[in-house]
């Protein structure tokens, strides 16, 4: 029954004699059990979380400059709170957007023509650039209030989260499964209720999974959000991005590590409080039809389906729901598949428009980028480009090296898989830019040469991608390989060519191309990096970014952005796709 | 008894399916499907629609349903003067399930897109899954379902929307024997006592007994493209015993059907579409065609077998058996007569060889009857580094087939030449050659 219950905010919109059992309901919550209490303790601490760090948002921005953020550990718990709800409010607003454009981009084919490319250059491309500019919409939105900045700053970490997850869904609403697509046609269900009822329990797995990468990767962005120039003032919003932007600039050790500590306080907390209890939850949507052996478990969920609160709690979730499909008069479906095919000479047409923008916007941005840069400009970021990409290259083999025979290791120990794998996610949640100042020191110290020293950072919050997933791949090698493999001897390099790297390899490839693409975009951060006033920089893509969004240079940053993502877009094209496309035909484990 | 005599039944036409073609793809370009089929259906009776895979038999279950709208043709449904329109509802070979809803939400699900209160979904939900007998597992996620029990959620599924056809693909396909043969029994228990609100059944299947044991009536699908190609009228009193000698007759009445042609058409080199290098080749294992020649070979058959009892002994459908006989016929190791399978004097021989013969008669067989593989040979012969890439082969293929058809023909005769060692392909470089043909 609790299981049932726990069900609410699927939207499920079928609870018959619904006045009667939810009245039943009430009537037992007088009873609380002990999970209750417990639930309800942990209920009301996050709901007071949740006013008191909203407070702070709807007041003027002068009052920014009365209290400026300071590094007095007494302030850090709430400016760790004010960063977790702005990186909470980008991952609804991505929901939202991802719900809405990606459901688009499935129904309409038109506007798929247009979204779905829009989305895979998107989701490999660093938006850094956007800040500056949309910074003074939102403010112009709310002048003189905090909301603005905060909102801008949530724009900005939503930029660095929707991406992958629209892309992601609309990939899974491409690929719902045939005979309940039939079903649901053939029951002539409206769109709204095919959406609740098959569309979306199909895609959230995958969503899920999504959004908790990108919120890993938003950490990414915060230091960049919390503390925005705009013209010749700068803005810092009380977080835990400004603190540590004020610790470098201080040189205050102690208080980074203060910030690291809570960061990661923070994430375990979130990580156990959210996302683990909605990772078990979505394992119901997982499309299978055979019962797993190894569900995904957390204490939370667990203590939330034993409690009785639950449907009370949920009740605005599954009103929600019920309000949707109340409402939802519209006619039933059409029964027919095929869409009417539209004329020849207006798909002519549409494509024509999608043409003729597309060469408008490359003029337009042509014109604006080479009104003050010469085609040597171009020519030079080309150079930087290719350095940064050696960078990422190296880089990746190094990674490789490192990480894919430890992988395996723990992969084929489950004691050690099960133990370690929520590590290795962890670790790659956690924001790496908060270890580069001491990168800066030890360069500064031992007179490093910055070209070579620095490229690690680079890599340091992404090759954990590369670990967790070659980790699943070695535990997914069937046991009868590896007894075959134990039988006839097989051992030493001849164990790894014939059984171990063919196993991990298509693994290791979603790992790898993860890691390279996030090597990319940390790039920006990585390769230009200070301590107080030291500086230190890399020749490089990412450093000519960086320093272009300092000085406001917008031509440059154009310029930069779309170097990097055609680099970006080319290597997955060319190296990423093809080993993808090898590993699916050659090495697919049945 | 088994004849074709078009018997009007005595109640009323429900569906009437006039002249329905269908291609896949778009356009001219695509492999016929459906080519002008006509059918009606009448109120109380079960009618099966038999054929193998490629029959197009699916296709027009779907058209019929209103998944699909077929290229020509139109499927109309009898008025009804007063009343709601006929509904029409699906059981799917997969079950088609949602594994996120319970049993309960499962079979709710068609009702809640009509917009019925949910009192009465409730109650009538309830109802149908206690006639499907399946009170107990109201909550149950489908997974923790046995496969006949999904099923019979599909089924409950299907029949609790009150619909006047019941369209059934390949309903029992996927469940083992025993649970399929008491799916089927209940199934016909309920039509029987008409417990079930539905007017009438459309099954698909390619198992000839099945057909046989719950039809009515019969239409016997011809493949490539899908035609009408015989009717036949059941008209043994349910319950059917399967032992019972008019039942086995009618059986093997069928089979000779499936496998015979016109009689106008002496050259028979097997029943598959096309001819010459254009013939589309079905993916038959040569293991699998050495030992059914074994079976034939073997002591009760010895050298001839009726098809329907060597498909009960080796429990086969005839979607697997079918292929692999008119394989053994296309390479003269055997005769299909009538029901029967013969073997030719080389098969027998074959039967007895020990491995490197047999290889020896396969590649001899293979290069005298199937063409492509004496096209690919003949090629690899003329080039001076006798290797030849595997593309130039699809490409021909493809002039005449479909994309599809076409791998599948280059892959079955790659599989055979390997075989017959006649020559050798390497998957990486996707090329045949006759360097490691040894």
């Amino acid at each position: 029954m609790t299981d049932r219950v726990a069900m609410g905010s699927q939207a499920s919109g079928s609870q018959a004699g619904g006045r009667v059992r939810s009245f039943s309901r009430i009537l037992r919550v007088t009873q609380p059990n002990r999970a209750d209490v417990i639930a309800l303790v942990l209920l009301i601490g996050i709901a007071a979380l949740l006013v008191r760090g909203a407070e702070g948002v709807a007041e003027p921005l002068s009052r920014l400059r009365i209290e400026p953020v300071t590094l007095d550990p007494r302030y850090l718990p709430y400016y760790a709170l004010r960063t977790v709800i702005r990186m909470f409010a980008a991952l609804a607003a991505s929901l939202v957007f991802t719900l809405v454009v990606a459901t688009l981009a499935v129904r309409s084919r038109r506007a798929g023509q247009i979204i779905v490319p829009m989305l895979d250059i998107l989701q490999s491309v660093p938006i850094l650039g956007f800040l500056t500019f949309t910074v003074t919409f939102f403010m112009g939105l709310f002048p003189g209030q905090i909301l603005g900045v905060e909102l801008a700053a949530v724009f900005a970490i939503f930029t660095s989260q929707a991406w992958n997850m629209a892309f992601s869904f609309y990939q899974s609403l491409r690929s719902v499964p045939s005979d309940l697509d039939e079903v649901t046609r053939g029951f002539a269900l409206s769109p709204m209720r095919r959406f609740l009822r098959l569309d979306l329990p199909f895609a959230t797995p995958s969503l899920v999974w999504n959004a908790m990468m990108s919120m890993s990767g938003g950490w990414f962005f915060v230091v960049a959000s919390e503390a925005i120039t705009v013209g010749n003032t700068t803005v810092t919003l009380p977080g835990v991005g400004s603190w540590l932007a004020l610790a470098i600039a201080r040189k205050d050790f102690g208080a980074i590590g203060l910030a690291v500590v809570a960061m990661g306080i923070v994430i375990l907390l979130y990580d156990q409080l959210v996302f683990r209890p909605v990772v078990a939850w979505a394992d119901r949507f997982r499309f299978e039809q055979t019962a797993s052996t190894e569900r995904p478990r957390s204490w939370a969920y667990d203590l939330f389906r034993r409690t009785r609160l639950l449907p009370v709690l949920f009740a605005p979730v599954t009103a929600l729901g019920q309000l949707l499909l109340t409402l939802d008069r519209g006619g039933a479906g059409p029964r027919e598949h095929r869409v009417r095919e539209p004329g020849i000479v207006l798909e002519r047409l549409w494509q024509a428009t999608i043409l003729v923008a597309v060469l408008a916007a490359l003029w337009l941005a042509g014109r604006y980028v080479f009104s003050t840069l010469r085609v040597s400009d171009a020519v030079a970021v080309f150079g930087l480009a290719c350095i940064t990409m050696l960078r990422v290259v190296v880089l990746i083999a190094l990674a490789s090296l490192v990480w894919v025979p430890i992988g395996v290791w723990i992969g084929l120990n489950p004691k050690w898989a099960e133990r370690l794998q929520p590590v290795a996610q962890f670790l790659a949640a956690f924001p790496a830019n908060v270890l580069f100042p001491f990168a800066v020191i030890a360069i500064v110290h031992w007179r490093l040469s910055p070209d070579i020293w620095l490229s690690p950072l680079m890599i340091l919050g992404t090759q954990w991608y590369i670990l967790f997933n070659v980790i699943a791949g070695a535990s997914a090698i069937p046991t009868d390989l590896r007894e075959a493999a134990g039988m006839f001897g097989v051992r030493g390099w001849q164990w790894w060519r014939q059984v171990a790297l063919p196993g991990v390899f298509p693994y290791y490839v979603t790992g790898a191309l993860t890691a390279s693409g996030g090597s990319w975009n940390a790039s920006i951060v990585a390769e230009a990096v200070s301590w107080g006033t030291q500086r230190v920089e890399a020749h490089g893509l990412g450093t000519f970014i960086a320093k272009a969004t300092e000085a406001g240079d917008y031509p440059r940053v154009a310029l930069g952005i779309a170097v990097m993502s055609m680099f970006v877009i080319a290597f997955n094209r060319l190296v990423w796709r093809p080993m993808y496309a090898f590993a699916e035909r050659r090495l697919r484990l049945a | 008894m088994a004849t074709a005599s078009l018997r009007a039944p005595a109640s009323r036409p429900l569906v009437q399916v006039e002249h329905v073609s269908h291609r896949y793809g778009r356009g001219d370009g695509g492999a016929p499907v459906l080519d002008d089929v006509s059918l009606t259906l009448h109120e109380d009776e079960v009618v099966g629609l038999l054929g193998r895979s490629g029959s197009g038999k699916s296709t027009l279950l779907r058209s019929i349903a209103g998944l699909i709208r077929p290229d020509e043709g139109s499927v109309r449904f009898a008025e009804v003067p007063d009343g709601p329109a006929h509904t029409i509802s699906m059981v799917f070979q997969t079950f088609a399930l949602f594994p996120w809803l319970t049993v309960l939400q499962n079979v709710e699900l068609g009702l809640e897109a009509q917009r019925v209160p949910a009192d009465e979904r409730r109650t009538r939900a309830l109802a149908a899954i206690d006639l499907i007998g399946l009170d107990g597992f109201e909550n149950a996620y489908p997974k923790e379902l046995s496969g006949g029990m999904r099923q019979r959620v599909g089924l409950a599924r299907a029949i609790v929307v009150n619909p006047s056809l019941l369209l059934m693909d390949e309903p029992f396909s996927a469940l083992d024997v025993l649970t399929a043969e008491t799916l089927r029994t209940d199934l016909l228990d309920l039509w029987a006592e008409g417990r079930m609100p539905i007017k009438s059944i459309l099954i698909v299947t390619h198992n000839i007994e099945e057909a046989v044991l719950m039809c009515d009536r019969i239409l016997v699908f011809s493949s490539n493209p899908g035609r009408v190609a015989a009717e036949i009228v059941v008209d043994l009193p349910q319950p059917r015993d399967r032992l019972d000698p008019a039942f086995r007759a009618l059986v093997d009445d069928i089979y000779a059907r499936m496998t015979a042609r016109a009689p106008a058409e002496p050259v028979r080199d097997g029943l598959f579409p096309g001819t010459g290098i254009q013939m589309v080749l079905p993916r038959v294992s040569t293991n699998a065609l050495a030992g059914l020649i074994e079976e034939v070979d073997a002591s009760p058959f010895d050298g001839r077998a009726a098809m329907a009892d060597l498909a009960d002994q080796l429990q086969l459908e005839i979607d697997e058996l079918f292929p692999m006989a008119e394989t053994l016929q296309l390479l003269r190791f055997a005769e299909l007569r009538g029901a029967d399978i013969l073997l030719t004097p080389t098969a027998r021989r074959y039967a007895q060889a020990d491995v490197d013969a047999r290889k020896a008669m396969f590649a001899q067989a293979l290069l005298a009857h199937v063409p492509l593989a004496q096209h690919i040979r003949r090629i690899l012969d003329e080039r001076a580094g006798h290797v030849a890439p595997a593309r130039r082969f699809r490409d021909e293929l493809e002039d005449h087939m479909s994309e599809d058809y076409a791998d599948e023909t280059l892959r079955t005769v790659t599989h055979w030449g390997r075989y017959a060692e006649v020559f050798a392909y390497d998957e990486d470089a996707d090329r045949f050659s006759l360097d490691d043909a040894v």
